[in-house]
């Protein structure tokens, strides 16, 4: 009998299944993978090192384009480091948008994990019905930050600018009518605020439609029931945060036990899985989503009859309104300094974590006292679940990859940064 | 029992018949498809797109070469040279953007104290050959003088905010 040896398979850099620019060395027994090795790397821009160069306010920019599906949670871990080492009170308005943002970025994040993880696992229709609910996500992003996904918007101190009292709107073409465009319209007529209460009012229904279309699915369940089990002993070592930590049972939410901002005044449950598997990894994310509704709706209501600053009153870290450095000497003096040198921070160092949409997103910040960091290193959720990848699809088939990878929510962005 | 129920349930194809009718119902709802170059989606006042620079009222250019917005690019994209003209004003004698370099980050337009380089709603352009990519002094200026209109808008509807 001839000996029948492994074979070994390149999975991607350019297989659409493969989240980007993720290249698997698998090594397969047939068409059961004996061992899987990412190579990582790819996306590599050197964040990290370029952050040491340019002063702390000019860096937000690029944490946008760490995890590129879920922009403002990364800022929000910079930004949480860098304020703890200055030592500056965040006002309550901005603590609320800053909150209801990181929900309409989990929101992001999820959709875009559920339409991707449908499209890889076989069920094409749930990518357009995700990206329809995104649209209306990324219009609230362009309507207070100038951007549908590299938002740029919140800053040391606050966030760059209050919510804005008008939607933009279609106009008629010859292809809608006045009247077609005015039913479009109906719920950009109000605020910014208006749009998302009516996005959160619609929101579970559209839930429960992607529940109808894939829970009880008898492809979708074949495809992860029981795929990528880890133990939740297991998940702890791997050092699993997020949805794939509650997936394994642990019962690890940041916004809840280290809560930072508001989030301690919210009110809202997390979801915790039992088997361990794919299956319930998503139905996690599925709950995780009615949740962050649920916040959304309470920041919101909490807005409306709240105003305020939506910055600090320093100066020296906060740039004055626009009108008082036309007008005011000390205002311009403060312009220049903090657009030119930017501000120091003490020495020391800090930590700040987000409970990202894929786990915990920390920033650990080390200050030698200049207006740039000494050392800026990044904690990327997706690194730590990457790693585990081989154990996961060991003894499963090749097609089991895919769904694993997919489970993960892999985006390549923070894993190389 | 729930065996048979299972069994019942799986024989009647019911969950994917759920499944088809919320895609059955989205046949015959109202579509929401936007028809792309003819007609867009809303935009932003607030909106970061190509850039421009701005002239006063009366044609005198507002840029006052401070070199703020060439300090504060995070993408270190704009490059400015100083002179003094024959009247004793300082002006850029170069203004350029790379707009390979730039990420779009508007700091340069808050940066800007006489509101002079600013982020247009133009988002739909490109190059046709090597070296376009550099915005010059000439192209922002034209490009502002083009959309005048439309920036004084889009600035006047966000300036409360600012």
């Amino acid at each position: 009998m001839p000996e029948i040896r492994n074979y070994t398979l390149n999975f991607g850099p350019q297989h659409p299944a493969a989240h980007g620019v993720l290249r698997m060395i698998l090594e397969m027994d047939g068409e059961v993978v004996q061992r899987a090795d990412p190579h990582i790397g790819l996306l590599h821009r050197a964040t990290e090192k370029l952050a040491e160069s340019k002063p702390y306010n000019q860096s937000i920019g690029y944490m946008d384009r760490l995890d590129y599906v879920s922009m403002m949670c990364n800022e929000h871990g910079y930004l949480l480091a860098m304020e703890k080492l200055l030592g500056i009170e965040v006002p309550q308005r901005a603590q609320y948008i800053r909150v209801m943002f990181d929900e309409i970025t989990r929101l992001l994040n999820h959709l875009l994990w559920i339409g991707a993880h449908g499209l890889d696992v076989g069920a094409m229709t749930m990518f357009l019905y995700a990206f329809r609910e995104r649209e209306d996500l990324m219009d609230m992003y362009e309507a207070v930050s100038g951007a549908r996904l590299h938002a740029t918007y919140y800053r040391p101190g606050g966030v760059a600018r209050d919510l804005p009292d008008s939607m933009p709107q279609y106009r008629a073409s010859k292809w809608h009518s006045k009247k077609e465009v005015d039913k479009l319209n109906d719920n950009r007529s109000g605020s910014l605020l208006d749009f998302i209460e009516d996005f959160t009012a619609r929101f579970p229904t559209y839930v429960d439609e992607y529940e109808t279309l894939l829970t009880d699915n008898r492809i979708w369940k074949q495809r992860l029931v029981d795929i990528g089990i880890v133990t939740p002993e297991r998940a702890l070592q791997l050092g699993f945060t997020g949805p794939m930590l509650r997936g394994s049972g642990i019962e690890w939410d940041l916004r809840k036990k280290q809560p930072y901002e508001v989030y301690d005044k919210m009110d809202f449950d997390i979801p915790v899985g039992t088997n361990g598997d794919s299956y319930d990894r998503y139905l996690i994310r599925m709950e995780e989503m009615r949740q962050s509704n649920r916040i959304i709706k309470q920041c919101v209501d909490w807005l409306r009859v709240n105003d305020g600053p939506i910055q600090t009153e320093d100066h020296k870290v906060c740039p004055p309104k626009r009108e008082a450095m036309k007008a005011d000497m000390e205002s311009l003096i403060h312009h220049f300094k903090l657009f030119t040198e930017g501000f120091c921070l003490p020495e020391g160092e800090a930590y700040g974590a987000v409970e990202h949409p894929k786990g915990e997103f920390g920033v650990y910040l080390i200050s030698d006292g200049a207006n740039k960091p000494y050392r800026l290193k990044i904690r990327a959720p997706g690194f730590a679940h990457l790693s585990s990848i081989n154990e996961m699809t060991r003894g499963h088939m090749l097609s089991d990859v895919v769904a694993v990878i997919g489970t993960q929510d892999i985006v390549f962005g923070e894993i190389d940064r | 029992m729930k065996l048979l129920k299972h069994y019942i349930k799986s024989f009647l194809f019911l969950e994917l018949l759920k499944g088809m009718s919320v895609t059955g119902r989205y046949l015959f709802a109202r579509k929401i498809t936007v028809q792309y170059p003819e007609e867009k989606t809303p935009m932003s006042p607030r909106f970061r797109g190509l850039h421009a620079q701005r002239r006063y009222a009366n044609g005198e250019e507002r840029c006052i070469a401070c070199k703020l917005c060439e300090a504060v690019c995070p993408a270190l994209a704009i490059t400015i040279d100083v002179t003094e003209r024959d009247d004793g004003t300082r002006r850029t004698s170069r203004y350029d953007i790379d707009l390979f370099k730039c990420i779009y980050c508007g700091f340069c337009e808050e940066a800007c104290p006489v509101d002079a380089i600013v982020e247009t709603e133009i988002f739909e352009y490109h190059f046709e050959n090597r070296g376009e990519n550099i915005m010059t002094k000439d192209k922002l200026l034209a490009i502002g003088d083009k959309y005048e209109v439309q920036i004084a808008a889009a600035k006047a509807a966000d300036a409360p905010y600012r």
